[in-house]
């Protein structure tokens, strides 16, 4: 149990069954407990909302006084509804760079933690081999080791061998923490998966590569989907590791982080919703995609 | 195993032009490129930070940092401690408080989305997710805006005056637990639906046959059931709790201080990277001794089957 079924959970919630549930035997007493728990259950869905709804919201909010200013900040008293920080997204454009910085590690670095963790996976799935169990116990240790203790030894690391900090290192670190996170979720997802199918394309005369291609990457392509996800949405939003290997380097935590004391400008919000929001479109997709391939899968 | 043995077989393996060695270096091919990165970036690294906790400062001249030297220097370990056991045992503290919180606060909705949840399951399940799409900073800086001295919140009350003027939240233990326990509710919430969720309803069932007690249907059956996602949900939210430093400083003041500030000023202001080293090093120590002690209290697996 637990992490990897973890991880697949987090980033394909519509794999969860829906099913059973016949209504077990209810007294008066029991009825009431379930509809005060069903109640206590929105009312902390309702606690967990707060915090994106003040972020969508301020980033809507009008404030004259800061409209003309070269740093803009975000008035936290409510001015009146307005589109300008969406039009002027880009108006800082040190917090532009920063938000470049992150898209491009996180793309960059999750492709590559793809390809690594999953390669791990096939072999930890396919093959006994002598060494997996300190693979497994490297990998148990990389995830449940604290974030912080991850970013200091890589820095010593760094310190010890005088490599200057910058785009690189971020990208280095970021591999080195998804890797296992990817492993683990596809891993999950190749659980159920038979060797017979690729062998019979290899007795229908498919080289390797081809049985690979055709009909293995074909198979297990919603579990490396799901781990890309997930490496994408953990690099984007990293602040404590990439904190540490960063040197003048910033990326959109870091500088968000930064400016906490300075004053924030509502551009923050503006990007954070729109990072929001497209990770949500992309979650529905996902599930909606694997209620469809039930549903065909059942038809 | 079936498959494997089968591909073995004599005829296949030989039409398959595949040598023995081939199929013996296969998987060490497929692990090398993650296996090396994690070794020279992960592992090695552990090393590396535990040898820099060994050296000493080579004389350092003014404020110029000379750089440093190895020198067995083990007492570090112990200045470590009895400099910063107070931020030591108040990390602690707050990583226990927000786990037990979390645990507390999210078993029942993780029991009830999980029981009760019918056919709306997903929609809550992914309704608990959505702080994860916010980028964490963020977060934490919303919640500082509510909290805040002047802000709706605290504002509203006073003028209303449920609470006495000049009350305070920000700065203090509790708006730096309370935002770490906003942080973790999904990571505990999570793993405790999933292991709820594969109960199988007819073992409670049978359970509410024979025991007829809710309560013991309860301790008797769905919670032996449901702990390896307390395993799970502790392990998410008890270490970041404790190496978090994050809340500490956007909601915290000057007492809250917890041992991550302490290692994250070591490394990148203070550039003390022996004390910074022993300190991350003691810091993962007492985590890895908790995460072992707490798996063989909860159960005789081995903490491998847990990954």
């Amino acid at each position: 149990m637990s992490l990897d079924r973890l991880a697949v959970a987090e980033m394909n919630v519509g794999d969860v069954e829906a099913e059973d549930t016949r209504p077990p035997v209810r007294t008066p007493a029991r009825r009431w407990f379930d509809l005060g728990l069903g109640v206590y259950v929105k009312v902390l869905i309702l606690y967990l909302l707060v915090p994106i709804a003040i972020m969508v919201l301020y980033s809507f909010n009008s404030n004259p006084a800061a409209a003309t200013a070269t740093a803009p900040k975000v008035s936290f008293r409510w001015q009146g509804l307005t589109v300008a920080w969406w039009r002027q997204w880009n108006g800082v454009p040190d917090l532009t760079t920063a938000l470049w910085n992150s898209l491009v590690i996180a793309v960059v670095s999750s492709i590559v933690a793809t390809v690594c963790g999953t390669l791990i996976a096939l072999a930890l799935v396919r093959y006994r081999f002598r060494g997996a169990g300190s693979l497994e116990i490297v990998m148990f240790l990389n995830i449940a080791a604290p974030e912080i203790v991850l970013g200091a030894s890589l820095l010593s690391f760094l310190v010890v061998l005088n490599v200057a900090r910058g785009l690189v290192t971020i990208f280095i670190a970021h591999v080195m923490f998804n890797i296992a996170f990817v492993a683990v979720t596809v891993r999950a997802r190749l659980a159920g998966y038979s060797r017979a199918i690729e062998e019979a394309a290899q007795d229908l005369y498919a080289d390797p590569l081809q049985a690979f291609l055709r009909v293995t990457l074909p198979m297990i392509w919603p579990g490396i989907l799901g781990g890309f996800l997930l490496a994408f949405a953990l690099s984007i939003d990293d602040f404590v590791t990439t904190n540490f290997v960063a040197g003048a380097t910033i990326t959109f935590p870091l500088w968000v982080y930064g400016a906490v004391k300075v004053g924030i400008p509502p551009q923050v919000f503006v990007m954070g919703t729109a990072i929001f929001t497209l990770g949500v479109v992309i979650a529905l997709v996902n599930v909606l995609g694997v209620f469809r391939r039930r549903r065909l899968s059942a038809a | 195993m079936e498959q494997h043995l089968r591909a073995d077989h004599p005829v296949i393996a030989a039409g398959r032009h595949r040598t023995r060695l081939g199929k013996w270096l296969a998987p060490y091919g497929l692990i090398s490129p993650g296996g090396l990165w994690l070794l020279v970036f992960f592992v090695v690294p552990m090393f590396t930070m535990l040898m820099l906790s060994l050296e000493t400062p080579v004389a350092t001249t003014g404020f110029v940092n000379a750089g440093y030297r190895f020198t067995w220097h083990v007492a570090q370990f112990g200045d470590a401690l009895s400099q910063y056991h107070t931020e030591f045992v108040r990390s602690l503290l707050y990583g226990t408080f927000v786990t037990v919180v979390s645990l507390v606060v999210g078993y029942p909705a993780a029991y009830w989305i999980a029981f009760r949840g019918g056919d709306r399951k997903t929609i809550y399940l992914f309704l608990l997710l959505l702080p994860f799409f916010v980028s964490f900073v963020i977060r934490s800086l919303a919640w500082q805006f509510l909290l805040s001295d002047n802000g709706i919140v605290l504002g509203t009350l006073e003028r209303i005056h449920l609470l006495p003027f000049g009350f305070r939240i920000i700065g203090t233990a509790w708006a730096v637990m309370a935002g770490i326990t906003y942080n973790s509710l999904p990571f505990m919430v999570l793993p405790l639906y999933v292991s709820l969720e594969k109960i199988d309803v007819s073992v409670v069932e049978a359970a509410q046959d024979l025991y007829s007690n809710g309560r013991e249907v309860f301790t008797k059956v769905i919670f032996p059931l449901s702990v390896p996602g307390i395993f799970a949900g502790f392990l998410l939210t008890f270490v970041p709790a404790v190496g978090d430093y994050v809340n500490a400083t956007i909601l915290g003041g000057p007492t809250t201080t917890m041992i991550g500030n302490i290692i994250q000023f070591q490394f990148l202001q203070a550039q003390d990277y022996p004390m910074a080293s022993a300190l991350s090093f003691i810091l993962m120590s007492v985590l890895l001794v908790g995460i072992i002690a707490y798996a063989r209290i909860l159960g005789t697996r081995q903490i491998e089957e847990y990954v």
